[in-house]
């Protein structure tokens, strides 16, 4: 068994949000320094939220340590020595922390529904493959890799341990709303989060909140609310998610029909045939993603090299409120006619995005068994579900708020110069 | 465009109508498993598969008035009651393509409880493990549902089934 080794010295690390991470696992400091985990500075957490929100820029590996830091002030400060608790699962839960998201990307949200891929498929394969952090991983025993993926899978049977990973109220959300509304610069992101983790307590199957923690609890379920609308689901990064899933979708095209390509995409090929091998998937990084817009841009084909142009000139489509009623999608026919028509194709240039394209967890207390809610500790030793002791929640969590947008390149159909009557019927239609 | 949306009314249309949120969740998700052109994204929850992307879109679906949410107290919870309304039907009607084999799939899976569809969607979870593993793994992450060996059996049982009768032949 490991003797779970300590560095001589315990290293820190600044962090803006937490102001210092402590690090003083010797295989905690290990799995930071592999290469899979490195990657992580090369993928933003926020995909295309920095051409919003300019100071987005920050990337996984900052939240991935994050995370690690929640867990490690929840475990070594308010969880040791509790009932409840098995202290033997430390250093797995640190590691689980650690390593949640290593799995994720370059624009993960756009390559995964695009190439149809799952970044928990890849954080799985990294921690069971033959990585760095995989070896790293086997100075314990030679199935604690298996232990941590199943913590982060959600199937590990300690359910406690899961819970402080993934669930309505876990490290990981409570680092990107902090983080994210740190970097994005917004004032709605904040809440107490060492008051929540000083009333956290440990149960058989989930973490629960001291009911005098409720308010700050509150202010973390408003949280997650007001960054979904106005920083997550921004209208402006849905318009720069298109661009980018489009640009996919045409280079994918454009492949399989045999086009020569300039600039050959030698690091898509295996996902754009379905194949895609571990070592495909860790090559690739924003870095390069970007290196191919950028070069995509003097392209022959028109519709490739316009697309690349708006996003890396940030020329994105607007949009109008659609709102998918029966009249509005005999609306939405005729207007792929007149796109047609107008020589613009309505394939790349008008796309209707839906708050479903990008699910985000609202809190949601009412279910039949699918995801535990929020339980309150009573004095009395008694769980009560959050809404039921919180008028605020309450009044957020049973409203539905949907929305549907329809993309399109006002500038195209601006420009009368050619195709003056159709594009000006299409205008009057968009314009309602 | 909206295709994700109207697969999902499909799937509805199909079963007539789905009671309980759970059980429209594993339907949805051992149709996935099934290969039929679902794409909502599923991960492993307290219940099993479960799919924060299918239930914006349901509720999506409900805002618009394509599906018709009816709400009903049960002794310590609440159950949902889905079935598609005139719009619904309307709305579909946009959308000219078939899934064959679905129809068949949902009706099956409908006449089914959501307990048991929960052994299925488990089952179809950890499907890349051998059988045994799989016994040994609902007997740790569904503990508290006591699913018995014979139980069990019949969920594979099935499973079977479904995979030689509704077989998606047509790709979306």
């Amino acid at each position: 068994m490991y003797s779970g080794g300590q560095l001589d010295e315990e290293k820190v690390f600044k962090d803006p949000v937490h102001r210092y991470i402590h690090v003083r696992d010797k295989l905690i400091w290990d799995l930071i320094g592999t290469k899979e985990f490195q990657r992580l500075r090369r993928i933003k957490q926020l995909g295309t939220t920095y051409l919003t929100f300019h100071g987005a820029e920050h990337s996984r590996f900052n939240h991935s340590l994050g995370v690690y830091e929640i867990i490690r002030r929840i475990i070594d400060d308010v969880f040791v020595g509790r009932d409840h608790w098995d202290h033997s699962e430390r250093l797995l839960c640190l590691c689980a922390a650690l390593l949640h998201d290593l799995g994720h990307g370059p624009f993960s949200h756009s390559f995964e529904k695009v190439f149809r891929l799952d970044h928990e498929d890849f954080t799985r394969a990294i921690i069971l493959g033959d990585t760095e952090v995989n070896a790293a991983l086997r100075q314990v025993d030679d199935d604690f890799p298996r232990r941590v993926a199943e913590v982060i899978a959600k199937t590990y049977p300690n359910k406690l341990v899961v819970s402080l990973i993934s669930s309505q109220i876990d490290a990981d959300r409570m680092d990107y709303l902090l983080r994210d509304a740190y970097y994005t610069g917004v004032s709605y992101g904040y809440f107490d989060m060492e008051r929540i983790l000083r009333v956290m307590r440990p149960r058989e199957d989930q973490v629960v909140i001291k009911r005098s923690g409720m308010h700050a609890v509150e202010d973390y379920i408003m949280s997650r609310y007001q960054m979904y609308w106005q920083v997550y689901f921004h209208p402006v990064t849905r318009s720069a998610e298109v661009i980018l899933t489009k640009i996919l979708h045409r280079a994918k095209k454009l492949y399989e029909d045999g086009y020569s390509f300039q600039t050959k995409p030698v690091h898509f090929l295996s996902f754009f045939a379905g194949n895609v091998a571990l070592d495909d998937y860790l090559a690739l990084d924003e870095s390069i993603i970007l290196f191919y817009f950028q070069q995509w841009q003097e392209e022959q084909d028109p519709i490739l090299r316009d697309l690349c142009r708006r996003f890396v000139r940030r020329r994105l489509f607007k949009y109008t409120e659609f709102h998918p009623t029966n009249d509005q999608m005999a609306k939405l026919i005729e207007l792929t006619g007149l796109f047609r028509k107008a020589g613009i194709d309505p394939d790349y240039y008008l796309v209707v995005d839906s708050s479903s394209d990008l699910p985000y967890d609202f809190y949601r207390p009412g279910e039949e068994g699918e995801r535990l809610p929020i339980y309150l500790l009573m004095p009395n030793g008694e769980l009560r579900e959050l809404s039921r002791e919180s008028v605020l929640v309450d009044a957020i969590s049973g409203k539905r708020r949907t929305d549907h947008k329809l993309y399109f390149p006002a500038d195209f159909l601006e420009d009368l110069s050619a195709k003056r009557t159709v594009k000006k019927a299409i205008l009057e239609i968009l314009k309602g | 465009m909206l295709t994700e949306h109207a697969k999902v009314m499909k799937a509805l249309a199909a079963a007539g109508e789905i009671v309980g949120r759970k059980k429209l969740q594993k339907m949805i998700y051992i149709a996935k498993k099934l290969d039929f052109p679902f794409y909502e994204k599923f991960d492993f929850h307290f219940y099993g598969p479960y799919s924060e992307e299918l239930t914006c879109r349901i509720e999506e679906l409900c805002a618009l008035g394509f599906l018709q949410e009816e709400k009903e107290k049960k002794s310590g919870y609440v159950q949902y009651r889905y079935t598609l309304t005139e719009a619904g039907e309307q709305f579909l009607r946009h959308y000219d393509w078939d899934m064959p084999g679905l129809d068949e799939c949902m009706q099956t899976m409908n006449g089914q409880n959501a307990r048991f569809l929960e052994l299925v969607s488990t089952i179809l979870y950890f499907e890349h493990l051998s059988k045994e593993e799989v016994k040994e793994k609902i007997a740790v992450v569904k503990s508290k549902q006591r699913y018995t060996e014979e139980e069990i059996e019949e969920a594979y049982a099935y499973i079977e089934a479904l995979r030689s009768r509704c077989n998606p032949k047509a790709r979306v």
